[in-house]
C-alpha cells in the first residue's frame, strides 16, 4: 500500500518561503495569486493490506517525527 | 564540575563547546556520542550547533530520537543542567524540553554575525554573571532560528521568567516572536538559544562576553554541591 503525506506551515504561522514565492509570483504579474503555502511531499510504500491499522500507524508517524504539531499541519492519502 | 557535550552525525560546534568549557572554567570535558545510553556520569550537558543529520525533514526532528536524547531527558529530569545552542536549541524543542519550535529566518537567508542581545532573565543558572538588562554581544549563525510559541505559551513564558535573552533593542534578525533569542524550562535547568556564546569566549574572537555563562553554570554547580572554590 502507497500513502502519500503532505505536511505543511498551519495557517496561523508565517511561512518565510511560501511569502517569497507568493512575491516572486506577484512580480511576475501573476496578480491573482493570494496565500501561498509551501509544505512537503512524502511518499511511503507500507507492507501492510490493512487500511485501518495504515491510518492508526500513519497518524502515530505524522504526530510523532513526519510533522512538528507545533508549527505544522498534516493530512495523507492511501492508495492500494 | 562533569561536562558532556553531545556529538551527532552533523554537529560542528562541538569542538567550539569543548574548548569553551576547557580554556574558560578548565572543568572535565568529554564528547558524548549520540549513541550513548549512559549520562549519569555528567553534571552538565551541553549540546552543540551543527546541522545534525543534516537537518534533513526538520533541523533536530531526527537528532530527537537519537538513543543519547532518551538519557538527556532523564538528566533534565534530575534537574541537571542542559544548554542546547543553535541546533542543540532546535533538538531540545523537538524532544519537547523546552515549549514552541523554530521556523526558517523571516528574510530567508542564513545569517551569520555578531548580534546584541539583552539578558532577560539573570537569575537562571547559566546568567547569573550578567546583570539585570545588560547588553552583550553573542554571535549568531543559522538559517532557521526563528522563534515561535502560540500565545498561550508565550504567557506562560513571560510568567515564568522563562525568556533568557532577547535581541536587543530593533536588531531581531530571525523574524522571533517578540524577539525571543533564548528560552529556559519552568525549572530552569535546561536552556536553548539561538546565539553562540561558545565563539565569544576570548577577545580574539571578537567578544568574550559568553565567557560568563560558563562561569554562571560552574557557580550554581557549586553552590548546589557545596564544593571547595577551587576545583
Amino acid at each position: 500500500m502507497k500513502a502519500k503525506v503532505y505536511v505543511t506551515i498551519k495557517q496561523n504561522v508565517l511561512d518565510p518561503q511560501g511569502s517569497a514565492v507568493q512575491g516572486a509570483l506577484h512580480s511576475m504579474g501573476f496578480d491573482e495569486v493570494g496565500k501561498v503555502r509551501i509544505g512537503k511531499f512524502l511518499e511511503l510504500n507500507l507492507s501492510t493490506s490493512d487500511r485501518t491499522e495504515a491510518e492508526a500507524r500513519l497518524t502515530a508517524m505524522c504526530e510523532k517525527l513526519l510533522a512538528n504539531t507545533v508549527i505544522e499541519d498534516y493530512r495523507f492519502e492511501l492508495e492500494g | 564540575m562533569k561536562f558532556a557535550v553531545l556529538v551527532f552525525p552533523g554537529s560542528n560546534c562541538d569542538i567550539d563547546c569543548y574548548k569553551a568549557v576547557e580554556d574558560t572554567i578548565g572543568q572535565s570535558v568529554d564528547y558524548v556520542w549520540h549513541t550513548a545510553t549512559d549520562l549519569s556520569a555528567y553534571d552538565a550537558i551541553l549540546v552543540p550547533g551543527g546541522f545534525s543529520y543534516g537537518d534533513y525533514l526538520r533541523c533536530g526532528a531526527i537528532a530527537r530520537f537519537a538513543p543519547v536524547m532518551n538519557e538527556v531527558v532523564k538528566a533534565a529530569e534530575q534537574g541537571k543542567f542542559i544548554l542546547g545552542i543553535c541546533n542543540g536549541f532546535q533538538i531540545l524543542t523537538e524532544a519537547g524540553l523546552l515549549p514552541g519550535a523554530l521556523r526558517r529566518n523571516s528574510g530567508m537567508k542564513f545569517i551569520c554575525a555578531q548580534t546584541q542581545l539583552e539578558v532577560v532573565n539573570h537569575t537562571s543558572a547559566f546568567t547569573s554573571e550578567y546583570n539585570a538588562g545588560e547588553i552583550i554581544d553573542i554571535p549568531i549563525a543559522h538559517g532557521e532560528g526563528n522563534y515561535y510559541c502560540d500565545e498561550e505559551t508565550l504567557a506562560q513564558l513571560k510568567t515564568n521568567n522563562q525568556i533568557v535573552f532577547r535581541y536587543a533593542g530593533d536588531t531581531n534578525p530571525n523574524g522571533s516572536i517578540e524577539n525571543i533569542a533564548g528560552i529556559c524550562n519552568e525549572r530552569g535547568n535546561v536552556v536553548g538559544m539561538m546565539p553562540h556564546p561558545e565563539r565569544a569566549v576570548d577577545e580574539i574572537l571578537g567578544s568574550a562576553d559568553g565567557k560568563r555563562m560558563f562561569t554562571s553554570i560552574l557557580n550554581a554547580w557549586r553552590e548546589q554541591h557545596g564544593a571547595a572554590v577551587n576545583g
